[in-house]
């Protein structure tokens, strides 16, 4: 059995432990608003985005002058896996949700005999999957300078995905993040950005005639071959502004069981230290009346 | 008074401009263009350069944009930017950084082809800078 002083210790040390993860959810509480701010202001770009280039793409009709970047190479044996994870941790299961998703996903790919490369975004995801995966990780992208997500990250990371696609270094990519759905649930989700998996592209050819409608300055191929790249880092945007949002939710409400854990911890303690007191009390009690008693 | 027309001005970050104005002028790929209510629907890609609104109410705000593109509709225009900044907020050390990654780009190049680009893209900024900081 403890002595008094050791469940004094423990009750001081869980109760510093409890103001700690208080306070950890409320900065949770307060930079999840700001998150999900930034990622509702960034909504109508990724909006017109879709429907510009859902007008754009049936213009062009599918036909032969779309570029690469959205039809793909016409192979799939290299995929580019791109995982976007929080760069700390104490999120709940976030950044391992994240990670076993794509890890399902690799297993799947090698499988099926296809080649796989990894791009991490994130500290947790990368020391995830570097215990199995290590020699697949191209590369890991930092971000925990980074104070607020400035589109200026997104479009550093694209850049390098469409380089490597350039050089013919994969034939897919796919996205992974968590989807923010509430503060309380993050959904895991895999996105495939390229080839771009827009409907439009393979829509029948039976809409053309709908071209005349936009006049197209410089030609729609070339508009195109600006706006792919430009969507793909507007979709990695997304995806990090979405992680952002759920990363705090998460934290938060696993700070919140936290706290509320310490609380429970704290209130079993203490009627342990309180009993433990008065069994004292009351074993010196009968010691001075017993004594008393045999004199 | 012209008639008026909705203009959005969205950049990935947020939605900078959403109002009813007269006029507007866009810096195209191709040439700078006016854009008043009932334009015939043009698609255009934008270079660096200043985006000049004319409000409903006579006003006239500048916006100074990074590449993007437009969506010209007969109904209302929609400008899809990289990144603008308002003309009064336009940051001295981001320009000059900015063109400093075009040189250096410019240099890096591999062939013809990405090199005139990269030299097109710096013109511009240079051309930018000189309209926005009279020396």
């Amino acid at each position: 059995m403890a002595s008094l002083k050791d469940l004094r210790n423990r009750i001081a040390s869980v109760k510093a432990t409890q103001k700690i993860t208080k306070a950890m959810q409320m900065v949770a509480a307060a930079k999840l608003r700001r998150a999900q701010e930034a990622a509702e202001a960034a909504r109508p770009y990724s909006e017109r985005m879709g429907a510009v280039l859902a007008n754009i793409t049936q213009a062009i009709g599918g036909g032969g002058d779309a570029p690469a970047l959205m039809t793909g190479t016409g192979r799939d044996d290299v995929h580019l896996l791109i995982v976007c994870t929080a760069e700390r941790g104490l999120c709940g299961g976030f950044n391992s949700q994240i990670a076993r998703l794509a890890r399902d996903h690799i297993r799947r790919l090698l499988a099926d005999g296809k080649q796989v490369k990894i791009i991490c975004v994130g500290k947790k995801g990368y020391d995830i999957l570097r215990r199995d995966y290590a020699s697949m990780i191209l590369e890991r992208v930092d971000l925990r300078e980074v104070k607020t997500l400035g589109f200026v990250n997104a479009d550093a990371i694209a850049r390098k995905v469409i380089h490597l696609f350039n050089e013919g270094g994969f034939d897919i990519c796919t996205l992974f993040y968590s989807q923010f759905k509430s503060v309380i649930s993050q959904i895991p989700t895999a996105q495939q950005i390229i080839p771009a998996a827009a409907a439009g592209s393979t829509a029948p050819e039976a809409t053309s005639g709908g071209n005349a409608v936009y006049e197209y300055e410089p030609e729609p191929g070339e508009i195109l071959s600006d706006l792919i790249p430009r969507n793909i880092a507007v979709q990695i945007f997304r995806a990090l502004l979405e992680n952002a949002a759920g990363e705090m939710g998460a934290k938060m409400s696993a700070m919140d069981n936290a706290t509320r854990n310490a609380g429970d911890m704290i209130n079993k303690l203490s009627i342990t230290y309180n009993r433990q007191r008065q069994a004292q009390i009351t074993k010196e009690l009968i010691e001075i009346i017993s004594g008393a008693e045999a004199l | 008074m012209a008639e008026a027309f909705k203009f959005e001005l969205v950049s990935p970050e947020k939605l900078l401009v959403s109002e009813q104005v007269e006029s507007v002028v866009i810096p195209g790929a191709e040439g700078e263009m006016t854009v008043m209510a009932q334009h015939a629907p043009v698609m255009t890609t934008i270079k660096p350069g200043v985006v000049t609104i004319k409000t409903a109410g006579g006003k006239e705000e500048r916006f100074v944009v990074f590449g993007g593109f437009a969506d010209i509709l007969p109904s209302g225009c929609t400008l899809l930017a990289e990144s603008a900044t308002h003309v009064n907020d336009i940051d001295r050390a981001d320009l000059a950084r900015r063109i400093q990654e075009a040189k250096e780009d410019a240099a890096d190049a591999k062939d013809d082809e990405s090199r005139s680009k990269a030299e097109q893209f710096l013109s511009q900024l240079t051309t930018l800078e000189g309209a926005l900081l009279p020396a």
